[in-house]
């Protein structure tokens, strides 16, 4: 009994100590008492620069390639880049957990917006940072009031991508039912539906198991529809609202939507789903690898993703596809006026800088980002990386290579469209794409209506959009 | 005794305590504090009082999971029992082979959870595949798959413990029953059974909290699909807390309550069937 007491004398004892603790950190206000700790050892050392930063990275599949960069930059300058990569769909939880700890990261990633308000305490002002300076289009920028709080380093594009060499060999075919005679030519959801379906008719001749690849509906795997397929039509809805202003900042602004365009969205999808190689009831086992795996080997004519993805066809074991063959082609959905409509093009990968760290810290890194993006060396891994730099510390040979971002930068430069904006930077929260995902996944399987997922989808706006709210 | 006891008490249990205060105690206070509380990250946190616990029974999410982890932990906790209960019979009867079936039986409960869990998406889409199905197409294979997922992973352990209980009765009894005649079936029911009381204990509360804090297999193998009627409480908490931005006290606040839930009913089955326990 004795025992049993002491026990819980300690644990009492533990239960002040740690409500002490948690009331000291709350209350003060513009540093934790990690990050102070971490600035009195930096004194204590006197050193006048922070001799390691810590680089939480986003994207796993070029994890090594930023080792490397770590490396090259330590022989430089003698600062260690400590790089600890998420793995895929755990950024938010694993930032959750690291930037608690003492050795905080110093650079992490937002995704947007909507991304910044979640993480506004732990946002350095970047406004007096050189890569702000280099920035070409200070709009792509999160602001906040006067400061800058979030920083775009890639630019990229998606839509659908096709085989040309399939294309070509169903264009050739003397019994086509089509009028065009080339993937150019097709502008809008009508002519894309009559070759699509007459493509899927004559699949067999084709050499192809399916026109479009597998729908991906598996959970965690849903983000090329609920996110990039969704942005067409909430980029009509928003762009109607104020045509003069940003989509995103118009779609922030909503606390309801009427998903007008959704008739259109479902055009897409269903030709997504009637002409696949898979069966859609089927769809929720399949991934985005899956998808693309297809691609690469040829089984499938067109594919819905991003740039991003040549990595993916590229490495791929048995690939078939050639570079020359892979194009961009606008996801037309039956909207008046779309032969005018470009690729999506945007941003959700936006550098900041954590405030909570020392001053040195954040110069520190700040120096590293300034040195990765306007070196020759930082700049040749940058193009190594694939990504399309809004800097003006680019020139144009120093771009990527891939066919998919060149297919990017092609279609940003055509003055005769207009490119979509990344509208989904505005969609309420996670949680609202993983709904939207979800119901999309019951709609093909026949368990949901459409009109189903159309009120999921504007309940869950509202909901979700009162929640942050509060 | 009690004066060396005392003496060696810091010796030997202070060790254990550290470790336990550490890695048990302060995370469970800290929690429970957390949970009353609004935050992102656990050291920065502002009091709100009982809010989260409003929202948290306010959740659909969390209703629909408490009822589809109940269903399952009735399910299987039967399942699981019974089948263990009839494998450990027959393999001390000394059938050939027992001690291999034994080693047999219990392999699948030395692979991990998520491993499991894919591996079986894999076999159960293999499947399903030809009734144009998957696992995620109506939550009632997504149910069934977790049972038969959960069955083959505990009954292997489960037949362990049985097997040690039968091998406890005294073979005296059982033979004292048969000279006055009774027939098998009235053995079992009123000799083996009774002396079997501290392994069908053991072996239900076991299986009752494994259920209930099903986690890894459920992540792997449904991950919630489709559109969440698969998921399990301890899931529910876990994508409550991480993937909503502005809800980890909720999560926090379910994670409580889960953890009274499961605690009232494993006492309430110890002392249950702890009743029902005799002596040889």
């Amino acid at each position: 009994m004795k025992k049993v007491k002491s026990v819980f004398v300690s644990a009492l004892a533990m239960l002040m100590a740690i409500s002490a603790f948690t009331g000291c950190t709350s209350s003060s206000t513009n540093a934790s008492s990690a990050a102070s700790s971490a600035a009195a050892s930096q004194e204590s050392s006197a050193a006048s620069s922070a001799k390691e930063i810590y680089f939480l990275n986003f994207k796993p599949e070029i994890a090594d390639k930023y080792t490397a960069i770590a490396d090259e930059y330590k022989q430089k300058t003698g600062v260690t880049v400590k790089v600890v990569t998420a793995a895929s769909g755990t950024y938010e939880q694993t930032l959750k957990s690291e930037i608690a700890k003492a050795d905080a990261p110093t650079i992490f990633q937002i995704n947007g917006p909507v991304g910044y308000s979640n993480w506004k305490d732990y946002c350095a002002d970047l406004s007096n940072t050189k890569l702000y300076s280099y920035l070409s289009a200070k709009n792509l920028a999160i602001k906040d009031g006067d400061g800058v709080y979030g920083i775009p380093y890639a630019i990229e594009g998606y839509g659908i991508i096709y085989n040309d060499a399939i294309m070509k060999k169903y264009f050739a075919l003397s019994d086509k039912k089509t009028t065009v005679s080339s993937a150019e030519e097709i502008k809008n959801f009508d002519t894309l539906k009559t070759v699509v379906e007459d493509m899927q008719a004559k699949k067999d001749k084709l050499g192809i198991k399916g026109v479009f690849a597998a729908t991906s509906l598996k959970k965690g795997e849903d983000w090329r529809w609920q996110t990039h397929l969704a942005n067409i039509p909430f980029y009509y809805e928003f762009k109607e609202k104020d045509a003069n202003a940003n989509t995103i900042s118009t779609g922030l602004a909503q606390s309801e939507v009427e998903f007008k365009y959704a008739p259109n969205f479902k055009n897409i999808f269903d030709l997504y789903l009637n002409n696949s190689s898979t069966d859609k009831k089927l769809l929720g086992s399949k991934s985005v690898n899956d998808s693309m795996a297809e691609f690469a080997l040829g089984q499938v004519a067109m594919v819905q993703n991003g740039d991003w993805a040549w990595a993916t066809v590229s490495s791929q074991k048995g690939n078939v596809v050639k570079s020359e063959d892979v194009k961009f082609m606008p996801i037309y959905t039956g909207m008046s006026g779309e032969e005018k409509q470009g690729i999506c093009i945007g941003t959700e990968n936006y550098f900041a800088i954590n405030s909570k760290v020392s001053k040195e810290k954040q110069d520190a890194s700040a120096d590293f980002l300034d040195w990765l993006f306007s070196s020759t060396e930082g700049k040749k891994h940058i193009a190594e990386l694939g990504f399309i730099a809004p800097f003006n510390t680019f020139s144009d040979s120093e771009m990527p290579t891939d066919p998919l971002c060149k297919a990017v930068l092609t279609w940003q430069n055509k003055t005769d469209v207009t490119n979509v904006e990344w509208t989904f930077g505005s969609f309420p929260s996670q949680n609202f794409k993983d709904t939207f995902g979800a119901d999309l996944l019951q709609y093909a399987q026949g368990n949901e209506t459409w009109e189903d997922v159309v009120n999921s989808v504007k309940d869950t706006w509202k909901s979700e959009k009162a929640n942050s709210n509060s | 005794m009690e004066k060396s006891l005392k003496k060696y008490f810091p010796v030997f249990v202070l060790p254990t305590l550290i470790a336990f205060v550490i890695a048990f105690v302060i995370p469970f206070i800290m929690g429970i504090y957390l949970s009353f509380t609004k935050f992102t990250t656990v050291t920065d946190s502002k009091w709100v009082g009982i809010k989260n616990y409003v929202t948290a029974f306010s959740n659909k999410d969390f209703l629909h999971a408490l009822i589809f982890t109940t269903y399952f932990a009735v399910i299987s906790v039967v399942s699981i029992n019974i089948l263990a209960f009839l494998v450990a019979y027959f393999l001390t009867r000394g059938i050939k082979g027992s001690y291999f079936f034994r080693t047999l039986f219990f392999m699948p409960n030395l692979i991990g959870g998520i491993v499991l869990g894919y591996i079986w998406q894999v076999i159960f889409n293999g499947v399903l595949y030809r009734f144009d199905m998957t696992l995620t197409s109506n939550a009632q294979n997504g149910f069934w798959g977790l049972v038969i997922l959960m069955n083959w992973q505990m009954i292997g352990y489960m037949m362990v413990i049985y097997i040690a209980g039968f091998q406890n009765i005294p073979r005296d009894l059982i033979d004292a029953a048969k000279v006055d005649g009774v027939t098998p079936l009235t053995a079992m029911r009123h000799v083996t059974l009774p002396l079997m009381m501290p392994s069908i204990t053991i072996n239900l509360f076991l299986t009752l909290t494994n259920s209930f804090k099903l986690f890894d297999q459920n992540l792997a193998l449904t991950a919630g699909a489709p559109a969440k009627q698969t998921q399990m409480l301890a899931l529910d908490i876990y994508n409550t807390f991480y993937s909503r931005m502005g809800w980890e006290g909720v999560g926090q606040a379910k994670a409580v309550i889960f953890f009274i839930i499961v605690a009232a009913i494993s006492l309430t089955q110890l002392y249950l069937t702890r009743r029902k326990e005799v002596d040889a």
